[in-house]
């Protein structure tokens, strides 16, 4: 009797996704643990939110893609207004226009549209029928375009970027064409001249510190440097759990959200960020092989970008924190510490579930 | 509107998704490929690189300052030590701004206008960025009162720290000197003599007297702590820990109780007084009058207190007894008597006769003896005993000024003693080939005779005078002065005695000396010139008076203190060893301005001789009796 509830419990999770999430939960607490400095409350809290995010991704798993893609518009359209109130009425908090307080409520719109923008460009894709004109290429990205440059406006250059990248999976999964796709590349490289005029010094100075992160060691450069120290002192084995003097010691910066990767690089070395970053690749792999059996081309589609997104974050903070790209304001799936960014990721796991679960249904 | 993409065939459809999602998983893995390449370069190739900034990082080596050196006098009286003291410092990074947090602070405790001086000077050195000193030593009430209004100073605390003391004060500190903070003179000798790691951490570095001459025992070695650190610098815990090497105690030769005795036996008097133990060199006292508190150079001075010392005519900061430097006047005749003996040109028996001057064959000039009717018949003994000029000035012509300057050179005039302080002046004895090379002049023989009274060109430091009586009393070996006694290990308390050194012997028979100690003996008798200091001494003192001319008396004119300003008034001498018979002290007396050696310079002389051969801690010198009346009879002189 209760096997059989536990069964049904389980029936809509994706049995590689939620092990592997398992696993690497476990990973993120351990690593958190170490990296705030052994802050009981601190790991507590992030376990409740895991709580929360894997309910969340159950509910998701149980509904399915049709009902998703019916909320895509409603959620797009609401996000878009809180970000709108957000450019009006939002909270100045160090120098960027992010949150928007009603009442106790503090919320930053701009996180609900990582999701939201794949979910409508998906829909979008997919209420078009089987068709795609450029017509439906020009909508997608106007689509895509608003909510991003109202980020942009913030200025939150990390967020719009990674909105701008779910959308774009979704138009190029779409069928984007491939020449279309060159002249958009060479013409995203012909205009990063002018791109560079446009960025804020701040933003200007991560891209030079990247060049050279040395140059400046107390100032602009020190994240990198000094992540790059933790991961390099941590060698193959790592330091060994606690033992990571970079982080317990305060020379890394941000080490328990955004910087975490080198915490756990320091501590447990090549080897542990190989498990890692294996991990993660079952999961986007699984994601890619749930995407291609999808059963709509809404559920094919938002697949395949979640699963993109996936790669993404895991890419551009990995990237960040050993001094290949730019600081940017990317968590680290599963390990970074906050509910925001766990949240999203579970359901996008949620909706990869779901679509595998709603899937089997159908051939059932 | 052109069709873009036609995928009616869901196969084809299908087939699209799937190429692009292949293409995309190729990017993924290439990406993933870059990182992974990326770690191996940072975590495997360059993980030593990495590993030595991490630890640089992390581990700051701090250095431990040692504790220096106390000095103790030779009975271990304490000269200068490590006094812990409660000092108010006030960190600009923590508290409010410190101009209002000073004058907050001022209406608990008492800030006077120095202390905001020194601490704004100091704040300015620190660039705001470490704890400065707003107030040292304060009293247990000013502790207990700030505690209570504690909580109203953010970043000012009651810091305790060991603060250097000299317990003496006035009394040694011409000899003991003083410490003060490392100025960029001192920070550009210590990297000269490649010491400056040496002195990671230490504030403080001898600046005068013996805290400067041995500084390097003084100082210790010092230590290191590995501190595990954090981003900030704060210390985290110890990785390891190498101790300093805390400095060397010095015990100096110096007497505490004689240097008080010739601190008060001076009373307002400036001068310097030089006390050797003549059979080793060890100097049992030395003073230079008025000294200073060397307290006040520690933390640094304030700019009232410096201008008081550095602007008081009686010049405080001034060592006469090591760099002042007079005419020795006739303070040399002993010598010149024992040349006269050595060389054989004048027999103690010998007589002149003394018309009151000399006057040299063929000239009119008269060389004036101080008493103006003369001393008649004058054989060595009574040249001694009256101190009479004329003896001299005769004696002189038939030495002639160079076999003065070599034999008067054995004795140490002109050059260096060789004692163990900074800044030592060498004085003069002239000679034709000195006379020659600084003036390119010839000598002329009215410089001999002046010469032959410790007058003209010569000049002595009072160390030296000391050096040369203690010589003299040593039968002619002379021991190099010297003011460390020994040393002793803070950790062992091994105690290494410093080895008296011969650095000179000049043959005196024993026949020579007994004539001249006599003589000298007769000195401190009745008749002699300093009688009155050598009244009922209970032991023989051997001395000779001298006065030193400050201004020139012209020819017909008569010096007279009482028409004379103080400050040109004639310099008093007196140079003693005792007890005569078999000395254990000698030392030279010179105050200036001080008028007759025998009135003022010798009581001087008598009371620290009381208190170091007899143990007595006052004056054992009676009054001297009816003073105007003697000198009315008989102008007291020499």
């Amino acid at each position: 009797m209760i096997k059989k509830l536990i069964d049904r419990f389980l029936k809509p999770l994706d049995k590689i996704l939620f092990n592997t999430s398992l696993i690497l939960m476990i990973i993120g607490l351990v690593v958190l643990y170490s990296a705030s400095g052994m802050d009981m409350i601190k790991t507590v809290g992030q376990a409740k939110n895991y709580l929360i995010a894997f309910i969340l991704m159950w509910v998701l798993a149980s509904v399915s893609p049709n009902k998703i893609q019916k909320l895509a518009f409603p959620i797009y359209f609401f996000s878009l207004a809180l970000l709108i109130a957000v450019a009006l009425f939002g909270e100045v908090s160090h120098g960027a226009r992010r949150w928007l307080h009603i009442g106790s409520l503090h919320l930053q719109p701009s996180e609900f549209m990582k999701i939201a923008v794949p979910l409508t460009l998906a829909s979008y894709f997919d209420q078009r029928g089987k068709d795609r004109y450029w017509f439906d290429f020009m909508v997608a990205t106007l689509l895509l375009l608003v909510p991003v440059a109202l980020v942009i406006k913030q200025p939150d250059l990390g967020t719009a970027l990674l909105i701008a990248s779910s959308g774009f999976y979704v138009i190029l999964l779409a069928g984007l064409s491939w020449r279309v796709l060159l002249v958009l590349f060479f013409g995203a490289l012909a205009s990063m001249p002018l791109v560079w005029h446009i960025l804020h010094d701040y933003q200007k100075q991560r891209i030079l510190t990247l060049l050279d992160p040395a140059k400046d060691p107390l100032g602009t450069g020190y994240h990198t440097l000094q992540s790059m120290i933790a991961l390099g002192s941590g060698g193959i084995l790592g330091k060994g759990w606690l033992h990571g003097t970079q982080s317990h010691l305060d020379f890394l910066p941000e080490h328990s959200t955004d910087f975490i990767f080198a915490v756990f690089g320091e501590e447990f070395g090549l080897i542990g960020e190989l498990v890692f970053l294996s991990l993660m690749l079952i999961m986007i792999v699984r994601g890619f092989f749930i995407a291609t059996e999808g059963s709509s081309p809404f559920s094919r589609l938002i697949a395949g970008t979640l699963s993109m997104t996936l790669f993404t974050y895991t890419f551009v903070n990995m990237g960040m924190v050993s001094g290949i790209l730019p600081v940017v304001g990317v968590p680290l799936p599963f390990l970074s510490y906050g509910g925001t960014s766990l949240v999203t990721l579970f359901i996008s796991i949620g909706i990869l579930m779901s679509v595998n679960y709603h899937r089997q249904l159908v051939k059932q | 509107m052109r069709k873009r993409v036609s995928l009616r065939n869901p196969q084809l459809e299908r087939w699209d998704f799937q190429l692009r999602i292949k293409i995309l998983l190729s990017l993924i893995v290439v990406l993933f490929l870059v990182l992974l390449v990326r770690l191996i370069w940072l975590q495997v190739i360059s993980y030593s690189y990495y590993h030595t900034l991490a630890e640089a990082n992390r581990i700051s080596i701090v250095p431990v300052v040692p504790n220096r050196g106390n000095i103790f006098d030779r009975n271990g009286i304490t000269l200068a030590d490590n006094t812990p003291t409660y000092t108010l410092e006030i960190n600009p990074r923590e508290s409010a701004p410190v101009d209002q947090v000073i004058d907050e602070l001022s209406r608990i405790i008492t800030i006077t206008a120095s202390d905001k001086k020194l601490f704004q000077k100091l704040n300015e050195e620190s660039h705001g960025l470490a704890p400065v000193a707003i107030r040292s030593r304060l009293t247990e009430e000013e502790i207990a009162k700030f505690s209570v209004h504690r909580y109203a100073f953010k970043g000012v605390n009651i810091e305790s720290r060991l603060i250097r003391n000299y317990p003496l004060s006035e009394a040694t500190s011409h000899v003991v000197g003083y410490i003060s903070r490392i100025n960029q003179n001192d920070l550009d000798r210590l990297d000269d003599e490649d010491k400056l790691d040496a002195y990671r951490g230490t504030n403080h570095i001898g600046k005068l007297g013996i805290e400067a001459h041995y500084e390097s025992l003084l100082h210790g070695l010092t230590g290191s702590e590995q501190v595990e650190t954090d981003s900030s610098g704060h210390g985290v815990r110890t990785l390891s820990y190498s101790p300093p090497v805390p400095g060397t105690d010095l015990i100096l030769t110096i007497d505490a109780k004689l240097q008080l005795a010739a601190e008060k036996a001076f009373g307002d008097h400036r001068g310097a007084l030089v006390a050797i133990d003549p059979n080793t060199g060890e100097i049992l006292a030395f003073v230079s009058q008025p000294g200073f508190d060397p307290n006040l150079f520690v933390d640094g001075i304030d700019q009232e207190h410096w201008n008081e010392l550095n602007n008081s005519p009686n010049r405080p900061l001034n060592d006469r007894a090591l760099r002042g430097q007079y005419p020795p006047g006739s303070t040399i005749k002993p010598l010149m008597a024992l040349l006269a003996l050595n060389s054989g040109v004048r027999s103690a028996q010998a007589t002149i006769s003394d018309p009151g001057y000399y006057a040299l064959p063929g000239s009119t000039h008269h060389y004036r003896d101080w008493r103006t009717q003369g001393h008649g018949s004058v054989d060595m003994h009574l040249s001694i005993v009256q101190s009479c000029d004329t003896y001299y000035y005769s004696l002189a012509n038939l030495l002639g000024i160079d076999q003065m300057h070599d034999f008067f050179t054995e004795f140490g005039f002109g050059k260096k003693s060789g004692i163990d302080l900074d800044g030592e002046l060498s004085g003069l004895y002239p000679s034709t080939a000195w006379k020659r090379k600084r003036y390119h002049q010839d000598w002329y023989t009215g410089e001999t005779i002046i010469s032959g009274i410790g007058q003209g060109y010569t000049l002595v430091t009072p160390l030296q005078l000391a050096n040369a009586i203690a010589t003299f009393a040593n039968h002619g070996v002379m021991m190099r002065p010297h003011l460390l006694k020994s040393t002793k290990n803070p950790q062992t308390n091994v105690v290494t005695e410093i080895k008296p050194e011969v650095i000179n012997r000049i043959p005196i028979s024993d026949e020579h000396y007994n004539i001249i100690r006599d003589a000298m003996v007769d000195v401190t008798k009745p008749g002699g010139t300093a009688a009155v200091a050598g009244a009922h001494a209970s032991y023989l003192i051997a001395g000779k008076t001298g006065t030193a001319q400050v201004i020139g008396v012209k020819q017909g004119q008569k010096y007279n203190a009482g028409q004379t300003s103080e400050f040109h008034r004639d310099h008093a001498l007196f140079v003693a060893f005792a007890p005569a018979d078999k000395p254990t002290i000698a030392l030279a007396v010179l105050v200036e301005n001080g008028g007759h050696g025998g009135s003022t310079a010798a009581p001087i002389a008598r009371q620290v001789m009381d208190n170091y051969l007899l143990g007595l801690p006052t004056s054992a010198v009676p009054e001297p009796p009816s003073t105007s009346h003697s000198q009315s009879e008989e102008p007291e002189h020499d």
